[in-house]
Order: structure tokens, then sequence, then C-alpha cells
């Protein structure tokens, strides 16, 4: 390839507010159209907006954990457009003075590690959405003004990003903070986390940039990474045919993988932006940004870092373990009752992982078995009182039921077997029972061990002591 | 004297004494807008059934014992106020059948009072004018004489007051709304400070400058009914959280060693005669009465109508964007696509001016002007607000013309918009500076029209200059003469 691609990319985060950014409207996905609108999102005539100051607190929470410096005097500005789902006419945003500014992300692609830089981040309302469902009866399309009004952040990032990788590491880090700052659920299908591109080549050692588009509509992970690499391919083509990338926004259409032109430079927008005079400047106080800086949670490079410090992990497991709070709140609530961390780790990725994917992905907050009946459970383990191949059946059990540990393993008598009288016997009968495999092992075919093991733990219905199974068999084989 | 011809504080009393109901008071007032309104014109929609229906509700309060100032008192509304489940046009074509689902702060807090809300009164199209022509429901006439206008916007909120079909009005001023209609109509007429009334369900023209005010037949009313609808509104963040004084009670301070200033600007060359006659008589009066009478400079005032019709025009183009045919108002029936819908109905829905005005303001916010425009225009506004504070250092209040000549004839200015524009230039610089000013009957003409007298508050002054009206008005009783309707 004798291109280098530069990418930037606007994230758009819908915040968990329960009311949205300029009305007390609830902000709940899903609800009957326009079922939650009033004059002010409905942009009814002498309704004014009020600011909800629960939106500008989230947006500092963001730029402080992207290490942005936080604007002290905030503007509101109309952005001027006409479109259905636009009830004023325009929307209210920030233009010139944007609530944080001059941030980074640091990333890592495979090994190497690589700061982003931030350019802004600023808060604005989200639109309506237009319906063309079918409607028996209506032709025409229908306006839902639900959304409209909900508060979001946009997040602008410097065009630092060289491959598609490196926009998914990004994007990724990103969607990983806001949802660690609890500001926004991180849902890509629902909307709550969209993202535009800006895509554009330039011959590989250039340091001039070439001509950018901007790619809209992308909303998955999945996605993203098609867009722009579909893009650099439709771009190369272009250039090597000698012809000029044109500056335009481009649509990404899921279905193809590809995009197609929205609209041109020339058809682009003058917003006509101007300070929204219904709404006073917003003065955040040092004060205030410390109040927000102190309640700020433990963000995922630091826990990472803790992890591997302070409780022994590796890198691979904490990396897997601080990928969302939750599970990482998880984990550190278990290993709080039962501090060995290194096998809650083995637990929370082995068995509590795998047994919320088998249940649809659910999420970690819902799981039956709650960090204090996984420290239990592993205590009986410890203890001896159960083997570790019984605890992961217990574990099924109490996924299943809700049940604690010791109350399944009373009930289903699952005590492990460590009195070396009874469990001789056992190897005895079953050495007796299959003298051919015997003679057999002892004429050299060594691997039928682990057939004896199998017979014993089977004889034992699995509680035997597993170490004293070996050990004895070990003893009376070779004997 | 009939009913209809009392002032808000003679009704009440009369209320109070159970020597007429509400009823019969808000049945009077029908009548004579039944009567006379055909002539002038000053209702856009009159609300009969409603109305007596709160005059019902009225009777029942004042039988209860629980009256308040504006119990029982039949009030007219400009049609910029949003209503509930009543039409509110704004004057327009493209809000000909809006029916709004909610009412405004100013509104509710009357409603709280029991006010009787006998109609919606009309104004230019959007408040956008001087002489109430630019209505898409036919221009509002002068009581005083039916060729001329009775000034705008809130012209029909002024000739309500002058042919008595209301005991009070409440209008809107963004450039002169409320003083300049009071002015030409002989009414008493208050423009608040910038964020003393809430601007909730106010239909916005240019939300940096509009306020809502009263129009009254006295300053007593005035007061009354300013501090009625006054105070902080969580529901507009540019209202303002400082206490409501208690406006009646310095009414009657009178005005000795209150230090007035004269604008050496607005005393120009070019003053009709008869309205510097009544600026004369009103200052040697004042003089007479004690006041402290000094010139002072307001530096910056030539360049404040060019300001306001930039600041104006731009807020504006924003605020009527959403006037699209989407979701409620005029939409054209035979459009195809949606840009044709939206420029054919705001091309039917939206009168000449207001179209001029949208034009103006998108072209001084467009990319590439902006800066020549929009933000030059902040930073004169800043200089004339400068002009004012630095002038309220050495007076408390400013005496003013309201405009340069008495009311002029309908259709006269009509083809001229820069001429009409400039009829405020005495009343613009006060909207730019964010303070109160007040509009007195200060006399007539030779031809028999009003004159108004303005008087200008420093930021929250509002007791100030209303102790000063109170004073002329005692002396000079201009306001008691009848328009001869």
């Amino acid at each position: 390839m004798k291109y280098q691609v530069v990418i930037g990319l606007e994230v758009h985060t819908q915040l968990t507010t329960n009311t949205k950014i300029f009305c007390g409207c609830s902000t709940r996905f899903g609800a009957e159209p326009n079922s939650q609108t009033c004059p002010v999102c409905l942009g009814l005539p002498g309704a004014l907006p009020v600011l909800n100051r629960q939106v500008v607190e989230y947006a500092i929470r963001a730029g402080l954990a992207t290490n942005c410096s936080i604007t002290k005097r905030n503007v509101f500005a109309r952005k001027n457009y006409f479109y259905p789902d636009l009830p004023k006419g325009y929307q209210i945003s920030q233009f010139d003075l944007p609530i944080c500014q001059h941030g980074h992300l640091d990333i890592e692609v495979e090994g190497e590690k690589k700061r982003i830089g931030i350019t802004r981040i600023h808060m604005e309302e989200d639109a309506g959405k237009l319906v063309h469902a079918d409607i028996p009866g209506v032709d025409d399309s229908c306006v839902d003004l639900n959304r409209a009004c909900t508060p979001l952040l946009e997040i602008v990032s410097e065009p630092d990003m060289r491959s598609p990788d490196e926009a998914i590491a990004y994007l990724k880090k990103l969607h990983q903070i806001v949802m660690y700052l609890g500001i926004c659920d991180g849902n890509l299908e629902e909307g709550s986390f969209r993202c535009d591109a800006n895509v554009s080549l330039m011959p590989v050692g250039s340091t001039v940039f070439g001509t950018r588009a901007e790619l809209k509509n992308i909303n998955s992970f999945k996605f993203i990474k098609q867009a722009i690499e579909y893009e650099i391919e439709r771009q190369a083509e272009i250039l090597d045919d000698g012809g000029k990338v044109v500056q335009e926004t481009r649509l990404f259409d899921p279905n193809t993988g590809t995009t197609r032109s929205m609209r041109g430079k020339e058809e682009a927008h003058d917003y006509r932006y101007f300070p929204d005079p219904d709404l006073v400047p917003v003065i955040i106080s040092d004060d205030w940004i410390e109040k927000v800086r102190g309640g700020l949670p433990e963000l995922p490079e630091t826990k990472r870092a803790r992890f591997m410090s302070e409780l022994g992990l590796s890198e691979y497991d904490a990396e897997v373990l601080v990928a969302s709070r939750e599970l990482a709140q998880y984990f550190e609530d278990t290993v709080a009752l039962f501090p060995q961390a290194k096998t809650v780790s083995n637990w929370v990725m082995g068995e509590v992982t795998r047994a919320l994917n088998d249940d649809n992905n659910r999420s970690i907050a819902q799981c039956p078995v709650t960090p204090a009946l996984l420290a239990d459970l592993l205590k009986l383990m410890e203890k001896g009182t159960i083997s570790g191949k019984i605890a992961k059946t217990v574990f099924d059990e109490m996924y299943k039921t809700g049940k604690t540990p010791e109350k399944i393993v009373e009930e289903k008598g699952l005590v492990q077997v460590s009195d070396t009288g009874a469990i001789e016997a056992m190897v005895d009968e079953v050495l007796e029972k299959n003298a051919g495999q015997v003679a057999e092992y002892r004429g050299g075919k060594e691997t039928l061990f682990g057939f004896f093991v199998g017979q014993v733990m089977r004889a034992s219905k699995g509680k035997a002591n597993p170490a004293v199974v070996n050990e004895l068999l070990l003893k009376k084989l070779q004997g | 004297m009939e009913i209809f011809d009392l002032t808000i504080h003679e009704l009440h009393e009369k209320l109070k004494a159970k020597e007429v109901s509400s009823v019969e008071a808000t049945r009077a007032m029908l009548d004579r807008i039944e009567a006379v309104d055909s002539q002038v014109n000053a209702y856009i929609t009159v609300t009969p059934e409603q109305a007596l229906v709160q005059a019902e509700d009225a009777d029942r309060r004042i039988a209860a014992g629980e009256i308040a100032p504006l119990t029982g008192i039949p009030v007219g509304l400009k049609d910029i106020f949003v209503t509930k489940g009543i039409r509110t046009t704004c004057g327009s074509r493209i809000l000909e059948n809006f029916v709004p689902p909610y009412d405004g702060t100013a509104v509710a807090r009357l409603k709280e009072q029991g006010a009787v809300i006998v109609g919606k009164l009309n104004q230019d199209e959007f408040a956008m004018g001087s002489s109430n022509e630019s209505s898409y429901f036919g221009p509002c006439k002068n009581p005083w004489d039916l060729s001329c206008t009775p000034g705008g916007s809130s012209g029909g909120s002024a000739a309500a007051i002058a042919a008595r079909t209301a005991t009070a009005t409440l209008g809107t001023d963004t450039g002169g709304s409320i003083r300049q209609p009071a002015s030409h109509c002989g009414c008493v007429g208050l423009k608040p400070t910038y964020g003393r009334v809430s601007r909730y369900g106010v239909i916005a023209y240019a939300s940096s400058l509009d306020q809502v005010g009263p129009l009254t037949r006295d300053v007593t009313d005035s007061a009354l009914l300013l501090g009625a609808v006054a105070g902080y509104d969580p529901r507009d963040s540019t209202s303002v959280n400082t206490p409501v004084p208690d406006y009646l009670a310095s009414l009657a301070k009178g005005v000795k060693g209150m230090k007035i200033g004269l604008p050496k600007q607005y005393f120009i060359e070019g003053l009709d005669p008869d309205v510097k006659r009544a600026m004369d008589e009103a200052i040697a009066l004042y003089q007479s009465l004690g006041a402290d009478i000094r010139e002072v400079s307001l530096p910056n005032t030539e360049y404040a109508v060019a300001t306001y019709y930039i600041i104006a025009t731009a807020e504006a183009s924003a605020n009527l964007a959403r006037y699209d045919g989407v979701r409620f108002g005029h939409r054209a029936e035979d459009a195809r696509g949606l840009a044709q819908m939206y420029s054919k109905s705001r091309a039917e829905g939206f009168g000449p001016e207001v179209k001029r005005r949208i034009m103006l303001g998108t072209y001084a916010l467009s990319s590439g002007y902006y800066d020549a425009y929009y933000v030059k225009a902040q930073k004169v506004r800043t200089l004339i607000q400068q002009d004012f504070l630095n002038a309220f250092k050495e007076v408390d209040v400013l005496l003013t013309p309201i405009a340069p000549t008495p009311a002029f004839k309908i259709a006269e200015k009509l083809e001229d918009p820069l001429q009409m524009y400039l009829s405020d230039i005495f009343t613009i610089p006060v909207n730019l500076a964010g303070t109160c000013g007040i509009s007195v009957p200060a006399g007539f003409s030779a031809a028999g029209l009003p004159i108004g007298l303005q008087l200008v508050g420093k930021p929250f002054g509002e007791q100030e200059i209303l102790t000063a009206a109170y004073s002329f008005e005692r002396e000079t009783k201009w306001h008691l003469k009848k328009a001869p309707l």
C-alpha cells in the first residue's frame, strides 16, 4: 500500500441523565412515540430551554477522564438547519467555547502504545427520529420526538489514527471510559454511542493530509472497521487512477459494507452558529471541578495497573477483568472475601463468564452467584470440603437455583472423601474388577493410569479427594 | 362613568364593595367590544364563553372574601401570549389556527389572581412593526383618529385601552412595542428591565430584547399589573431572581430632589413641534415639582437602530425557524417533497415584513458576514449599555420623547421600511441596554393626537420611573381624557 490512511473520529454519546437536557421529560428509550414530550422539547412557540446541570457534571467527568482542560465560561449556541426531526429549526449545541478541550487517550495496538489527541468535547441536544414505517392509512413519514432534547456529548478526536485497528482501539477505550464514568449506557444498537469517521489518504511519507470524506451512520465496532476499510479502498482507487477525492459526507450502508455520497461540500450547511440568547452562560468554578474529580471512579488503566502490582495478576487477566466496571467490581468484591486473587480471577474469567454467556449474555450485575456466594464456594474448595471438580458442579447448581454452596453440598452429599481407608477400599475394588487392565499397565501401558483414576472417581461419585486417589493408585499399581 | 371606563383599582373597589360583579363587568366589556371593535380591530380573538366562566369563578372567590387586586378584572392579552385552549396567532397566518396546549407564566400568574381574559389582541406579525399594519388580521386603528395607526407592535393592546375595550392589557416590548403604541394611544405603557418578567409562553421575536409589560389607563394600574406578573421564573433562564418590590407603596414619594437627565442626543432638530412642546412643558413641570434637571450624554445613540436591526433580526431568523409546517401551524397543501413543503408553507404563512427580517437576520449570521455584522453589533450594544450606566451615575431617571411624531396615518410609512424603523429611535436603546422605561400621557398634538413622555430607569429601577410617572400624572391629568369613540 503506498498510501497512509488518516482517521479522525467524532463520537456522540447519549448521557444517562433521567431527564432531558433542557426540559423535565424522561429520556427512557423505547416509549410510545411522542409520549415523552412537552412544549419545550416539541419546540412549541413560547417555550424556553432550561439547562439540566447534571449534563454539565457528566461533561466535566468525561473531560477529566480524557485529560482535557475544562472551560470555565460555557456558552450554548444555536446551530441552524431545517429537518423535520429538529423541532426548533436549530439545535442547541456549543460552538466556540466547548466545555472540554485539549485532551488525549492512550491506546495500544499490537503492543505499540500511542497517544490520540482529543480536540474537544461539547454538550448538545439530540434530535428526534423520522419513522418511515408502514402505518395503515398513513402515506407520510412520521416524526417521533421522544429522543429530541436528550443530552449528548460530542467527543471529537484529532486526526491521529493511522489504521482501522487504531480507530477501533480508540473507540473501545472511549466506550469503556464513558461506561466506567456511568455517564452513558454504551448501547451502540440503540444509538447511545454513535460514531462518524473522517477518513483521508496521503502518500506514505507525506505530512500533508489528503481530502477527507466524512462517514456517517456507523453503529457497531465491526461496521466502523468495515466502513473505514471500504473507504481506504475507494479513495486509493481514485488516487491510483490519478483522480481527486472529493470532500463530502458519505453514508455507510451496513447491508453492503459500502459507503455512498450523501452531500458534497457545496451542499454543506452554513449553520450560522450564534450564542443562544435563551440560555445564560454556565460558569464552572474550580470547586465544582474538584468536587467532580473527587467523585470520579478508578478508571480502567489505573485499575489494571493496580490488579497487576497489588494482586499479582497477569497483564492479560487484569485486562480482561477491567473490561467493564461491573466485572472489575465483581472480581474485587469476591477478592475482598476470598483473598486469593489468582483463584478468583480464574473463576471469574472461567466459570462465571461462561455461565453468563450461556445465559443469553446476561450482565455480571445480574449474576445469581453473588461475590459473597462465590467466595463461600471457593472457601469450601480451599478447606478441602469439596474438590475443584465438584466445585464446578456446585457452581452450576448455585447459578441455577441461587442456593448457598453449603446447602447444595449438604443436600447432594458432595463432601469430598479424603479418608484414606475408604478410598483404599474403592481402589482395591477397581483394581480387582479390572485385572486385565492392571496387567497391561504393569506390562508398560502407563497411559491406563487415567482410566483407573476415572474408575475410582466414578465409584466415589466424584467425591474422592483426587490427590489421595492418585497417591494410592500409584502405590498399589507399582506395588 | 361606565364600568368599561374604570381603571383596575377603581373596578377592584367596586368588586370588593360588591357594587358590581365580575360577570357584570365582563359582560359590559364584551358588549363594549361588540359595539366598537369593528371600528378599531383591536381584537383578533374575543373569548366570551371562557371569560364568563372565569368571571363566575372570580365572583365566587370574591364572595368567599378571597379578592386579589386583579380578581374579576377584564383584561386583554396581546396575541403573542400563549394561552391554553385559546387560539394564539401572533398576528400571523402561519399560526392562524394554532391552539396552544399550555399557558405561559405571565398568563398563569394573571389567572392565579382570578383575572378575566376577554380576548387576544391585534399586533404586528410576530411583533415586527411599529404600526400594527403587518398583522395578518388587518391593521388595528387608533381610537383617537381611526385613520391613524395605534403604533406597534402592541397596537391592539394600546388601542383596547384607549377604546375602553379592556380594563388593562399585557403587551411585549422588543424595541418600543409597548411604549410607542401607549404613547400614540394616550395610555400608560411600561417596559420592565430585561429579566423582570418571565418570557416563558411569550412567542419569541428577539429573545435578548423581548420583555413583557402592562398597558393601562393610569400609573397606579401599571404598578399593580407589573407587580402581578413580575418575578423569577425557573422556566426562563434569563429571568432574574431579585425580589419584586411593592410598586404601589412608593408611587406617591414625589420627585423632589430626584435627578432627571435629558439625553442631549434625544432632543434633536426634526422633532415634531408638538412633541417638542410637550417635552418642554413636562421638563418645566418636573422642575416646578422640585426635580433636579440636568443634561446627560448617551454618545452611541446614533448606532442604536442599526445595532437593533442586526441583533433582533439575527435572533428572529432562528426563532422563526420552528414555523416549518411540520408539527403545527400552516402547511402548504400542494407541496411536493420536504424542501417544497418548507418553502411553500413559509412563503404562504409569513407576511412581507417578517420575511424581510428573517432574510436580514440570516444574512447577518451567515458565514463570512457574522463578524462584520453580528459580532460588531454585540460590541456596539455593550457600548450603548455602558452609555446608560454612565448616565445613571449622574441621574436617577432619564426623560425623553417616546417617538419623534404623534401617531402617523395608516399606510403612510408602509412603503418605506427605513422610515418606519427610524420611528423607534428613542425606544430601541432602552431595550439594547436591557433597562426599563415607561410611557406616560403628556399632552396632545394640534390635531388632537396623544403624545407620550418616556421615563427611563436604571436596571430594576421600575419603582423610580413609576414614582416619577405618578407625580406627573397627578399634576397633569392627561390620562383622564377619553378617545372620541
